[in-house]
């Protein structure tokens, strides 16, 4: 079934909350709604390119020295996404900083590239692309819609919450990450135990 | 605080690469479980960390700067810490086996330890000298060893605490996290 490679990265697989990979750009680029959809997209091109020239190439790649060769589809690609983020959004750019040279070492790229992509074919590859993208940056959107709308009462640069709520601006800083990530991952677990209670 | 001294102190407390700056998160909250692995992984990291940069250095400056190449940078130096860490672990496995044992399971997966690449890519970002290079990567390692040191030693003690089980494992983990990176935001008004 195609359409299931497209939906087990959304929830099922998702690759933040169930796989727990990429969690250091979860952290850092999740301080206001626009970074994270910024993020997700940026890393979601990445994502889908590598998986359809891994899954062109890899009846060519000698085994011993297959992650290398990853690594360097990898590289390219995320060079030419920064050269593209550069040139159209520098605002988003800046904002991003070293976390777009970084995707390079995100580990659910590599992953996917190592466990779905060497050994299907592009089309499923693609879908699987796709889905673990919007899964990804499914789950940058929550964390950083709590942590924007705690700690400005903005969404998007937009005023939600009003005069009387204070904002609380350690949700922007380092330590709110820490403590939203820590809440969003405690409220998954708890809503999976529960799942699990009911269906055994 | 331009100095050599200020450089080393903003890494280990101000901006430290794990707690303030969310690299290396991912062997953070995966070899912290216990102090031992903790100790193994921190020095590997170091170890690794100050090759790299000097590596990464050269590289940049020697190679890309004169060829007008400055936009293959991740790309190059992905590569070169790669090639470095193989280098790395060939050479202990043979001349010494008993550091590679204590540290060799930790080697490859540093290879895609994001501190690594991206404080090689701070150091080019900042346009630090290669001292000031050095003295960052120094200062860094001890940040990073500094925070899962203690961070270990307080997992620890929480697999025997009593919680709902929703929190056991990461969220508490993250949510201790939390807590360490409030005790150094009181260090963000030195300069």
């Amino acid at each position: 079934m195609l359409i299931n490679e497209l939906t087990k990265g959304i929830i099922k697989d998702n690759p933040l909350f169930v796989q727990l990979l990429g969690t250091c750009p979860s952290l850092a680029t999740t301080s206001s709604l626009t970074n994270a959809l910024g993020m997700g997209a940026a890393f979601t091109f990445v994502l889908i390119g590598s998986n359809i020239v891994i899954s062109l190439i890899r009846k060519l790649i000698p085994d011993q020295v297959h992650i290398p060769c990853y690594i360097v589809v990898i590289a390219s690609l995320v060079t030419v996404v920064e050269m593209i983020m550069n040139a159209y959004v520098p605002a988003l750019y800046a904002a991003l900083g070293v976390f777009v040279p970084l995707i390079v070492v995100n580990c659910i790229v590599l992953g996917r590239a190592e466990a779905f992509a060497c050994k299907n074919g592009v089309v499923a590859s693609i879908l699987d692309a796709i889905g673990m993208g919007i899964g990804y940056t499914l789950a940058l959107t929550i964390i950083a819609s709590f942590r924007e709308l705690l700690g400005s009462g903005k969404l998007l640069g937009h005023q939600i919450l009003g005069a009387p709520f204070t904002p609380a601006l350690i949700f922007i800083l380092p330590a709110g990450a820490f403590i939203t990530m820590g809440c969003v991952f405690a409220m998954v677990a708890y809503l999976r135990q529960r799942g699990a209670a009911h269906n055994g | 605080m331009d100095s050599t001294f200020g450089i080393i102190f903003s890494a280990v407390f101000i901006s430290n690469i794990i707690l303030a700056q969310f690299l290396g998160l991912c062997s953070f909250l995966g070899v912290s479980k216990n102090f031992k692995n903790a100790f193994g992984m921190s020095a590997a990291v170091s170890f690794v960390m100050l090759l790299a940069t000097i590596l990464c250095y050269g590289v940049y400056h020697g190679l890309l700067v004169p060829y007008h190449l400055e936009y293959l940078q991740t790309l190059v130096f992905i590569l070169a810490i790669a090639a470095l860490v193989q280098l790395v672990e060939m050479f202990m496995k043979k001349s010494m086996p008993a550091l590679h044992k204590a540290m060799g399971v930790y080697l490859p997966l540093i290879t895609t330890n994001c501190a690594i690449l991206g404080i090689a890519l701070i150091n080019v970002t900042k346009n630090y000298s290669l001292i000031d290079s050095i003295a960052n990567s120094i200062g860094t390692s001890l940040g990073y060893t500094m925070a899962i040191l203690l961070f270990s030693c307080i997992r620890e003690r929480l697999d025997e605490d009593q919680m709902p089980p929703c929190m056991r494992v990461l969220p508490i983990a993250l949510i201790t996290a939390s807590f360490m990176s409030i005790a150094l935001m009181g260090m963000s008004g030195i300069h």
